[in-house]
């Protein structure tokens, strides 16, 4: 098989693996860190109880997200050594960042928020709290912002073959890195609100913990309604910046064959390559346009402007993209009836409502993990945007027999840690409350 | 001194804290394989689990710091070392999840399991890592392109093996020398064992794998004692050696834990102070990857510098902190 292909499938394999975890723990970390300041505030021990509960949970969605996380750190020099070398003057700062500002902070005031409860003064136990859900962010800053100059490269010149660093400052904050970071951080913030809300929902279901879950579920769907409210707000901009800095991009999410004003917004369709239109389509005439610049006039470039080696896959970004806006007025929707059942105090009544919000815990991480997909596949086929191409990336002396090895390894590995993950939690679950051990 | 130079002596301070710190959860691990009773094993386990996140971390940013430092080491070294790099994962995975997944179960068979896994992960991780740093002590092959041109089993060759086994018991006396200070009764003297045991068997392996080494490739030695540094290593290394059994007979427990962490020290100094200014030297010297040709740019390595000065002091404080949290 090609080199290039399993390259690229074990990247895929081991990032898409790990991308379930790190959004979660953004979001608990939050809820946590919430749970622990109305404790400190209000001096109900109720509050304390749930912090414990969904503390418990961290600990394993953390430490997958620590296990696989090892793997993409040391995985650009293992399978990308031709990137590596052509990246490294600006890419390996920001990871390094990463580690002395945010995984030293997370892992280290973790210890505490799990093992130190009764080591440490109230306060101080709150405050280690922030610090984790701090190094959760930073962790997210930086990893995302060396992604991002993949995306949209600044701040660099060619010197032999290789990127050099002209200004670190505008390499951190290449034009995408802000758009990307905060997008990605309340992606995770909605992933952490749903997955609080729908386990404490299915306490609701089986009427078991009822004052825990209640409050749990409350202070999980207002986080969900804002997050996901102002997800809109932040994923408008992302995709306006997307048009600006990387157009084939956009043309790929839209499928748009042609440049032309008055762009239309493809709410469904199939695309068809071979024919440049898109089958069964159903669209509103000029939204795209109106999107982006507030004017249907606005000209939207398609994608004839690019050679055809230049450019991206459409059907993986243009479906993975409208399953991800689908889902995100999904999770506003559910927030909203969630919120009004609450209001009316009917909401441990609602069957039907708890069990669609049980069921809707994988959602927010499947969208997570299409934005993630539409972002990569719609910057191929560079590895370095208009700089290195993908195929041009990988390392020359890792056969392809040697990536299959080790994919399967990884695939196999991570199949296994997946059923503990489910196991683990489920079990969790039936423990209840009560019985969730920490701070000892 | 040049930038350059203060970043192959950062990187080796990333790797030195590294190695003292996940050094005794990896010993910790590696000497559960000797506990007999059940309570024994969880009271060890327990001793490293507030941190052993937080040591590993230092790998990673070890591991990013020569990424942006170095790359052309990064790359040169990561896909070279191909197989090996994988089997090191695996052992991180399995060692992270063994820990944190063990007591998820009340099932004997569950728990005996994860125990395996944790010996077994850590022994790996710790042989990998120090076979790892023997070839890069002795060199390997390397074309002018920067790349490696041995197998997997290059890196088997005698040296390497020998430095790797030696490394695995000197972080199995780290591991004693830690337990010394979280443990008492039965264990407490297990671990006074332990650390007679790994001392004995360091000075061994570390003989061995000197009169090795002057056999295979005497330049070697003559490359060690050409420096001020050199010297250094060696007076630090016989120190610590000798202070071990002084310490541990006044049950003076700490300082026989920074005596180990000496000799820890004293070893990466040898290295260092061998293949200064090569960061990766090549069996063909002319193709070696020095501090010079494998580093980024001055601007880069400055940016670094900044990072470093105002991250490390603020991570040293609060990992002090916790650590001070955590006390017996």
């Amino acid at each position: 098989m090609d080199a290039v292909l399993l390259a690229r499938i074990q990247f895929a394999v081991t990032i898409g693996f790990h991308y379930i975890f790190p959004p979660i723990t953004l979001g608990l970390t939050a809820l946590i860190s919430i749970f622990l300041g109305l404790h400190l505030k209000t001096k109900n021990e109720l509050y304390d109880k749930i912090a414990q509960f969904w503390i418990s949970i961290l600990i394993v969605v953390f430490s997958i997200g620590v296990a696989t996380g090892i793997v993409m750190e040391f995985q650009f020099g293992t399978n990308w050594e031709k990137y590596s070398r052509f990246v490294g003057d600006i890419f390996g700062a920001p990871l390094a960042a990463e580690g002395v500002f945010a995984f030293f902070m997370e892992s280290t005031f973790l210890g505490i928020l799990v093992f130190g409860k009764k080591k440490v003064s109230q306060k101080t136990y709150f405050m280690s709290s922030l610090f984790v859900t701090l190094g959760s962010i930073l962790s997210a800053f930086w990893i995302i912002a060396a992604n991002s100059w993949q995306q949209t490269p600044t701040a660099y010149t060619i010197v032999n073959g290789r990127a050099e660093l002209t200004d670190f400052f505008a390499a951190v904050f290449n034009p995408s890195t802000i758009p990307r970071f905060t997008h990605a951080v309340v992606g995770g913030w909605i992933a952490g609100a749903f997955f609080v809300a729908g386990l404490s929902a299915y306490f609701l279901l089986k009427k078991q913990h009822l004052d825990f879950a209640k409050k749990s579920i409350k202070i999980a769907l207002i986080f969900a309604l804002v997050s996901s409210a102002l997800q809109i707000e932040l994923g408008h901009v992302h995709a306006i910046q997307v048009s600006q800095t990387q157009p084939e991009k956009m043309a790929a999410f839209e499928a748009l064959f042609e440049t032309r004003k008055n762009a239309p917004m493809v709410l469904m369709g199939i695309p068809n390559e071979e024919e440049q239109t898109i089958d069964y389509e159903v669209s509103i005439p000029g939204l795209l346009s109106f999107l982006v610049g507030f004017d249907t006039d606005i000209e939207i470039k398609g994608l004839n402007e690019f050679k055809k080696e230049d450019q991206p896959p459409i059907m993986i970004p243009f479906f993975s993209y409208r399953i991800m806006v689908g889902l995100g007025f999904y999770f506003i929707m559910m927030a909203l009836i969630g919120i009004y059942l609450y209001w009316k105090e009917i909401l441990d009544k609602s069957k039907w409502y708890l069990t669609l919000l049980l069921y809707s815990v994988p959602l927010p991480i499947i969208a997570n993990e299409m934005g993630w997909i539409a972002a990569e596949v719609g910057r191929q086929p560079w590895i370095v945007y208009h700089e290195l191409r993908t195929a041009d990336a990988i390392s020359t002396v890792v056969s392809a027999g040697e990536i299959l090895f080790s994919l399967i390894l990884f695939s196999g590995l991570y199949l296994v840690i997946f059923v503990l993950f489910v196991f683990l939690i489920s079990k969790k679950m039936k423990k209840g409350p009560d019985l969730a051990q920490t701070g000892y | 001194m040049d930038l350059n130079i203060v970043w192959f002596i950062l990187i080796g301070f990333l790797l030195v804290g590294y190695a003292i710190l996940d050094g005794f959860d990896l010993g910790v691990g590696i000497l559960q394989i000797f506990a007999k009773k059940e309570a024994d094993k969880n009271a060890m386990r327990e001793s490293i689990e507030p941190f052993w996140d937080g040591n590993e971390v230092w790998l990673l940013t070890g591991g990013g710091a020569i990424f942006a430092a170095f790359p052309h080491v990064y790359a040169t070294v990561f896909s070279g070392f191909y197989i090996a790099m994988i089997l090191l994962l695996v052992g991180l995975i399995f060692r992270a999840l063994s820990i944190e997944f063990r007591n998820q179960v009340d099932s004997q068979a569950w728990k005996n399991f994860w125990d395996k896994a944790f010996s077994i992960s850590s022994l790996v991780v710790a042989l990998l890592l120090g076979v790892a740093l023997g070839n890069i002590f002795i060199g390997i092959p390397l074309d002018g392109e920067m790349n490696f041109t041995g197998s997997f089993f290059t890196l088997l060759r005698p040296v390497p093996l020998f430095v790797g086994l030696t490394g695995v018991l000197m972080i199995s006396l780290q591991g004693a020398a830690y337990l010394l200070l979280k443990t008492d009764q039965d264990l407490y003297v297990s671990a006074q064992s332990w650390v007679r045991k790994s001392w004995l068997l360091f000075i061994v392996f570390t003989v061995l794998t000197t009169v090795i080494t002057a056999m295979t490739d005497y330049s070697k030695i003559g490359l060690l004692f050409s420096s001020f540094w050199g010297y250094l290593a060696t007076v630090l290394l016989l120190a610590g050696v000798i202070l071990v059994p002084r310490f541990l007979k006044r049950e003076a427990n700490f300082r026989v834990f920074l005596s180990s962490s000496l000799i820890i020290v004293a070893m990466f100094l040898i290295v260092g102070a061998t293949i200064f200014p090569n960061m990766v030297p090549a069996l063909i010297p002319d193709y070696s990857l020095d501090i010079y040709n494998a580093a980024s740019s001055q601007r880069t390595l400055f940016a670094m510098l900044v990072i470093a000065l105002i991250g490390m002091p603020i991570v040293l404080a609060y990992s002090t902190f916790v650590y001070r949290v955590f006390r017996k």
